[in-house]
C-alpha cells in the first residue's frame, strides 16, 4: 500500500520536548518586570546564591537574550567557562548554582535580534538544556512584554512569576500592568519584590498585592555601594541588600512543592 | 554524549505527540530536515533517533524510519535586501561551535557582506525541523 503524508506545514520538534525537559524542576520562577532598572539580574543573582545557601540545587537562566549580564554579577568568566555536552548542555555550575547563559556562546558581541530570533533562542535553550534535577529555576527576563515574557508563559504554564517593582509611580503602573497580564491569563505570582525601597514596604505596594491578591515577599533597600561589588559574590553577600534577600529566600522555599 | 541526543529526543517526543492526537499508532517513515546553519552532526543524530526509537515503551507509536534531509542556508539582509549563502563565508572554528549549539548567535559574528548590518534574517536553513510524517 502507498504510504500517505501527514502534516501539511512542518513541525518543530522544540515545542513538545522544553516542557518535559523542565519536568524534573519543582519550582519555576520567572523573575520579571515590564519596567526597566529596578533590579531583576541582581534579585535573580542573589536570590539563586540565597537558595543554595539553604542547601536546595537552583538553576538560573540568563533570559536577556540580546543584553546578558547575570554572569557578570556572579563574576563568572564566559571565555572561560563552557558548558558541556552530555545528551544535551549541561549549565556550569557557578557558587553552586546551574547556570545558563546565551553569553557563553555569543561572548562580548553584540547580539542584535528580532522577535522571531528571540523566539528560537528561548525554544533551542529550553530544549538543549539538560537541568537534571532542582527544587528551584529562576528565569532572569528582560523588561518588557515582548517575545520573552510572552514566550515563557506560553511555554511554561506551571511557571510562578516573581514581580519586582520599586516604590516609584512608574515602576508601579508597570508591575500592575504586568499582574494585569498574569491574572487574564489564569497565572498565579509566587509574590511580589518591592525593591529600592526604605526599610519598611510602601503603602502603595502593599495596595498593589492586595488589589491582586498577591504575596508581597520582600523588601530590599536602596544601597547606593551595591555597584562596587558586581562580580564579587563574597561581598555582594555581606550587603544589606543580602540580608533583606534572605527573608525573600525564606518566603521562596515556603512555596516550594514538595 | 552530543547535544544531537536532546535534538533526536525532541524529534521522537514530536512524532509520538502527532501521531497519538491524531489517533495514528503506526509512521512509515518521518523526514527531518537539517539546516546547514546549526552543523548538526548527522551521524550522531541518526545513531541517537534509531538507539531512542527502540526505547520507545509498549503501547506507543511505532516508527519504521527516518530519514535526514540537508537544507542549505540562505540569509538575506533586512537593512540592504542582499542575499547570500552561508557557505560563501568562512567562519572559525569557535564561531561555528557556537552556532552549532544555539543558531541565533551567527548574529553575533556576522554581517551582511554587502552593506555590514547585523539586522539579516535566516530565509532558510536554519535548524532542525519535522518536514513530513509518512503513515502506511
Amino acid at each position: 500500500m502507498r504510504a500517505s503524508k501527514f502534516l501539511e506545514e512542518g513541525l518543530d520538534p522544540r515545542v513538545s520536548a522544553l516542557e518535559r525537559r523542565l519536568s524534573s524542576i519543582k519550582l519555576i520562577a520567572p523573575v520579571m518586570s515590564p519596567k526597566g532598572g529596578v533590579g531583576k539580574t541582581l534579585i535573580s543573582v542573589m536570590l539563586s546564591l540565597a537558595l543554595t545557601r539553604r542547601g536546595i540545587k537552583v538553576g538560573l537562566l540568563d533570559l536577556d537574550i540580546t543584553n546578558p549580564t547575570a554572569h557578570m554579577v556572579l563574576g563568572v568568566d564566559i571565555e572561560k567557562t563552557k558548558p558541556v555536552e552530555d545528551e544535551g548542555i549541561i549549565p556550569p555550575s557557578a557558587h553552586g548554582i546551574c547556570f545558563m547563559t546565551i553569553a557563553y556562546y555569543s561572548g562580548e558581541e553584540p547580539l542584535p535580534l528580532r522577535g522571531v530570533e528571540i523566539d528560537d533562542v528561548i525554544k533551542e535553550v529550553l530544549t538543549v538544556t539538560s537541568w537534571k534535577e532542582l527544587h528551584v529555576l529562576l528565569l532572569d527576563l528582560p523588561p518588557g512584554l515582548s517575545d520573552e515574557a510572552l514566550d515563557i508563559l506560553k511555554f511554561l504554564k506551571r511557571a510562578k512569576p516573581i514581580v519586582v517593582t520599586t516604590p516609584d509611580a512608574l515602576a508601579l503602573n508597570s508591575a500592575k500592568k504586568l499582574l494585569k497580564l498574569l491574572q487574564e491569563g489564569g497565572v498565579k505570582p509566587l509574590g511580589v519584590i518591592e525593591n529600592m525601597s526604605s526599610n519598611v514596604a510602601s503603602a502603595e505596594v502593599k495596595k498593589l498585592c492586595e488589589a491582586y491578591s498577591v504575596d508581597l515577599i520582600g523588601t530590599i533597600p536602596f544601597d547606593s555601594e551595591l555597584r562596587l561589588c558586581l562580580g564579587k559574590v563574597d561581598s555582594l553577600l555581606k550587603t544589606r541588600v543580602a540580608k533583606s534577600i534572605e527573608a525573600v529566600a525564606e518566603n521562596v522555599l515556603k512555596k516550594i512543592p514538595p | 554524549m552530543a547535544h544531537e541526543w536532546a535534538l533526536a529526543q525532541a524529534i521522537i517526543e514530536s512524532v509520538e505527540d502527532y501521531a497519538l492526537s491524531h489517533g495514528i499508532d503506526k509512521v512509515k517513515k518521518v523526514i527531518v530536515k537539517i539546516g546547514e546553519l546549526q552543523a548538526i552532526d548527522k551521524e550522531v543524530l541518526s545513531f541517537a533517533l534509531n538507539e531512542l526509537v527502540k526505547q520507545l515503551g509498549e503501547g506507543k507509536v511505532d516508527i519504521e524510519e527516518f530519514e535526514l534531509h540537508d537544507e542549505e542556508a540562505v540569509l538575506r539582509c533586512r537593512a540592504c535586501g542582499f542575499e547570500w549563502k552561508l557557505r560563501d563565508v568562512k567562519l572559525s572554528e569557535d564561531v561555528a561551535e557556537s552556532i552549532h549549539f544555539i543558531p541565533e548567535v551567527v548574529h553575533a559574528f556576522m554581517k551582511c557582506p554587502s552593506c555590514k548590518s547585523r539586522d539579516f534574517e535566516v530565509v532558510k536553513g536554519r535548524g532542525v525541523y519535522i518536514e513530513s510524517i509518512e503513515i502506511p
